[in-house]
């Protein structure tokens, strides 16, 4: 399950390439006078942080398509409450996310299942790659359970990979929006990581079944 | 309400039964609640940053203040109180608020020094600020520390000496390595010379580079690992400055508990009947998780198809089919579901951090809210807590804060789904979401009873889930108030564990009704006789209870009788409630509500007050006495003798206390 890091810099530098105009963008949002409400003490944000929103977007709409096959893949209850979660905790969040751009006028990505968007995405750091989506969507019962967590576990790890990568690029997460966000994804994606664990831990042994 | 719904909304195997859908519009139990409001005036509330609609139900708002610049752009947080003041933390610095009258707060200073949270405590002459973001500066600066590795910033806490309210000095700090998130400040009964800090961090531990000997390793790579613990902080009162760590428990060392609780013995027993009907109406159930569920056809009829290959059969399964696969079903789900099987050293992946910690130490007892678990800590050894309970729970996102009720006997943890950033109580989510879980507390152990959720939907532009709150000293109940961020403050009563019950609210509509925005109660709190809530976006907002039919004057005026010197929220004191006439008429007004003591006995006691209150010096004694005499010989007859004892035990300190 380990992932290239040099693959998934190449997909940061090219979200940073698209959203190429942040610096003129952080300029507008600066002589634009304070909005009504506080936009939590907006600072400069940076090319970092808009490559993390926008990818997170990508990131978490790869999640929501594979939490949504749980109910039509037998997933077991426990499996399938932990991906409603994950489906409407990452839709919100994928908003928010929006959001955040699209008040500063940097590029939305399409946050859907397209095969392009699916192109561009799996190079982000726990990614399932096509293979691995074609393999978890034909898994049933107590099948798709153990491939679903193992798989969303590395997805979840690739996210605090994403989250590490902001906080350690220079000038990143000095906007509050920007580290509150990715704060929330690292505690909550690290509690579930943790959750999932003992689901996998409780999975009968491989090759039985009912 | 029944939770059932919880259960049913597992998916595959269940199915529904009529009757068990909730409306999340309706209040619950409304048709035992003659004043509650027919339909929920929250709903539809009209969206405005200051001009938004209002609801308020059995309370009332005092004041509204808004914030000045440069708070007004930035959020406010927590709330701490002193004397006649008001801490206000806030993601530019922190506002301190004169409520000499509460409706007209005075702003008597405003400290720049940007940090998120900014989540404030007192102690004496002390005041201590949170700070965990990238950007927080030891200088208090506002431009951000754009370096990945610097001296200049701070994440950790910030100690000012507010011995002069009006022109705080900021007169040290303690780095930590996560930063702190919040904190909690703990008071040492036998260490008069110091006193402690909890410091809960939940951020990315910082390079070493930075902050010396910050390891993001786990413990068993290296003992150092600044995961998996808290850090206790040490503050001389007479040198704040030379504050440090003292010790980083590991408090989730060997954690072993599962990842549920138990349902509560009402929800059982629902399912149980549900399971039994649908039995006898032909379908089949399992038990999952400890409670009965109802299979679907689509699960259990390859089940018996298969049943009937077995015994080489074809065609409609027979009744003893049908009996075969009932009986088998018990194996069948115990081959499915297992129990979980633990690490070689026999634990199971524990949190990295808490959120927060909220002390009691008058009992020895801290609840933590940490991460994927609530944990009973013992502090009786204020520098070493140790671990004694641990409760988790599938349907909890995030552990977020813990409340004890006055007498330690529950706790109450909220779960913060979405990160207070999310809109999550829309009709759609579910009631035990985003929730507060309460458990009963004995021999320190946790016994789930039931969720509390705010009983209104907001709409899809409201942040909201549970957030911050506090008890309402109501003698004899257990009142809290509690923020729910753009859902407002609902007040509710949880004697009751198993069945908690709203009895108040104020609601404002969004902040903008066409997108998310940051705003709502971050915290509600009582302190002195008012509910103080911190406005994300809004201000600092004043609000008092009105006496109604769940909750009387007598009630009321008890409450506000409680007078602290400060209060930090997450540092409990225990509630002694001062003799008053008000305290004797609070029990009576609750044995009145609940059939506890027959009328004409409440009704002669009443009058007995009534005398009592006319008189001075020794006739006011005797009254009283004979009053008390009366109550405590006909206390083991009531219906609630305990309560008719405590009404006792009122007049008695009144009878002794200085007319």
């Amino acid at each position: 399950m380990q992932r290239s890091l040099a693959r998934a810099a190449a997909a940061l530098t090219l979200f940073a390439a698209t959203a190429c105009s942040g610096a003129s963008h952080q300029a507008a949002a600066q002589d634009a006078p304070a909005p009504a409400r506080a936009d939590n003490g907006r600072r400069p944000h940076t090319a970092a942080d808009v490559a993390f929103m926008s990818g997170m977007i990508l990131h978490h709409a790869q999640a929501v398509v594979i939490a949504g096959w749980a109910p039509g893949h037998g997933a077991s209850p426990a499996v399938q409450r932990l991906s409603e979660r994950i489906v409407v905790g990452q839709q919100d969040e994928i908003a928010i996310l929006r959001r955040w751009l699209v008040d500063r006028g940097e590029p939305v990505p399409a946050a859907d299942s397209s095969a392009h968007t699916m192109h561009h995405a799996t190079d982000m750091p726990g990614m399932l790659s096509p293979e691995e989506l074609a393999q978890l969507d034909g898994a049933r019962g107590p099948a798709f359970d153990r491939l679903f967590l193992t798989l969303m576990i590395a997805h979840h790890r690739g996210a605090l990979v994403m989250v590490d990568r902001l906080f350690g690029a220079q000038g990143a997460g000095q906007d509050q929006t920007v580290f509150r966000i990715a704060s929330d994804v690292h505690a909550d994606q690290s509690t579930e990581i943790g959750r999932m664990q003992q689901m996998l831990a409780s999975l009968p042994p491989e090759g039985q079944g009912p | 309400m029944t939770f059932v719904t919880k259960t049913l909304s597992l998916g595959v195997a269940l199915v529904s039964l009529a009757g068990c859908a909730s409306s999340r519009s309706a209040p619950a139990d409304a048709d035992l609640t003659p004043e509650e409001p027919q339909v929920d005036p929250r709903v539809g509330l009209r969206a405005g940053l200051m001009d938004a609609a209002e609801a308020t139900w059995n309370m009332r708002v005092v004041s509204r203040t808004p914030p000045e610049a440069p708070f007004s752009r930035n959020t406010n947080s927590d709330l701490a109180f002193t004397g006649h003041y008001v801490i206000q933390g806030n993601y530019s610095g922190f506002q301190i608020w004169d409520v000499t009258d509460p409706a007209q707060p005075v702003l008597t200073k405003a400290y720049i020094c940007p940090a998120s949270q900014s989540d404030p405590s007192v102690y004496k002459n002390l005041l201590f600020v949170s700070a965990e973001d990238l950007a927080a500066r030891l200088d208090c600066g506002t431009q951000g520390v754009p370096d990945t590795v610097s001296a200049e910033r701070l994440r950790g806490i910030r100690i000012f000496d507010i011995s002069d309210i009006a022109d705080p000095k900021y007169v040290g700090n303690v780095q930590t390595c996560r930063g702190s998130h919040t904190h909690t400040v703990v008071e040492d009964p036998n260490d008069s010379a110091n006193v402690y800090v909890y410091i809960s961090g939940s951020g990315r531990v910082r390079s070493p580079s930075e902050v010396a000997g910050c390891s993001l390793l786990q413990p068993e790579q290296d003992s150092g690992s600044a995961l998996f613990r808290i850090e206790v902080i040490k503050v001389p009162l007479a040198h704040p400055e030379q504050a440090a760590i003292v010790s980083s428990p590991r408090i989730f060392e060997g954690l072993t508990a599962p990842a549920t609780h138990g349902e509560a013995p009402q929800d059982v027993a629902e399912a149980a009947q549900m399971a039994a009907a649908a039995r006898a109406a032909g379908w089949f159930t399992a038990t999952e998780d400890g409670l009965e569920v109802v299979l679907t056809r689509e699960f259990t009829a390859p089940l018996l198809d298969s049943i009937v290959a077995a015994r080489q059969g074809t065609g409609t399964p027979t009744g003893a089919d049908s009996a075969a696969l009932q009986a088998a079903l018990p194996g069948i789900f115990a081959a499915m579901y297992p129990a979980p099987s633990l690490r070689p050293d026999g634990t199971l992946p524990g949190p990295s951090q808490c959120h927060d910690i909220t002390v009691y130490p008058a009992i020895g007892l801290a609840g933590g809210a940490c991460a994927g678990y609530g944990l009973l800590l013992d502090i009786r050894d204020v520098a070493h807590p140790k671990r004694i309970g641990a409760v988790a729970d599938s349907n909890f996102s995030y552990w977020h804060s813990a409340t004890f009720n006055n007498d330690g006997t529950k706790l109450l943890f909220s779960d913060e789904w979405g990160g207070g950033g999310a809109a999550k109580c829309r009709a759609t989510d579910k009631p035990e979401w985003g929730a507060d879980a309460i458990f009963t507390l004995a021999e320190n152990r946790m016994e789930f009873r039931s969720y509390y959720k705010l009983p209104a939907p907001q709409t899809a532009q409201e942040v909201c889930v549970a957030h911050n709150g506090s008890l309402i000293p109501v003698p004899g109940r257990d009142v809290m108030v509690q923020a729910w961020y753009e859902g407002g403050l609902s007040v509710f009563d949880w004697t009751d564990a198993a069945h908690p019950r709203e009895i108040a609210f104020f609601d404002r509509g969004p902040v903008d009704s066409t997108k998310l925005s940051t705003g709502g109660s971050w915290s509600g709190y009582w302190y002195n006789g008012h509910i103080y809530s911190s406005e994300e976006a809004r201000g600092l907002d004043v609000l008092e209870l009105t006496p109604n039919a769940l909750l009387s004057q007598n009630e009321i005026d008890a409450a506000k009788s409680v007078q602290l010197e400060y209060l930090n929220v997450q540092g409990q004191p225990r509630i002694v409630w001062p003799a008053s006439f008000a305290l004797p008429r609070a029990y009576l007004d609750q044995l009145a509500r609940s059939g506890g003591y027959a009328p004409e006995r409440i009704f002669a006691a009443r009058n007995s007050l009534v005398l009592a209150e006319g008189q001075a010096g020794t006739a006011r004694q005797e009254t009283l006495k004979r009053l008390a005499d009366r109550l405590t010989a006909e206390a083991a007859a009531a219906a609630d003798p305990a309560k008719v004892r405590l009404a006792a035990a009122a007049v008695t300190a009144l009878a002794s206390a200085e007319p």
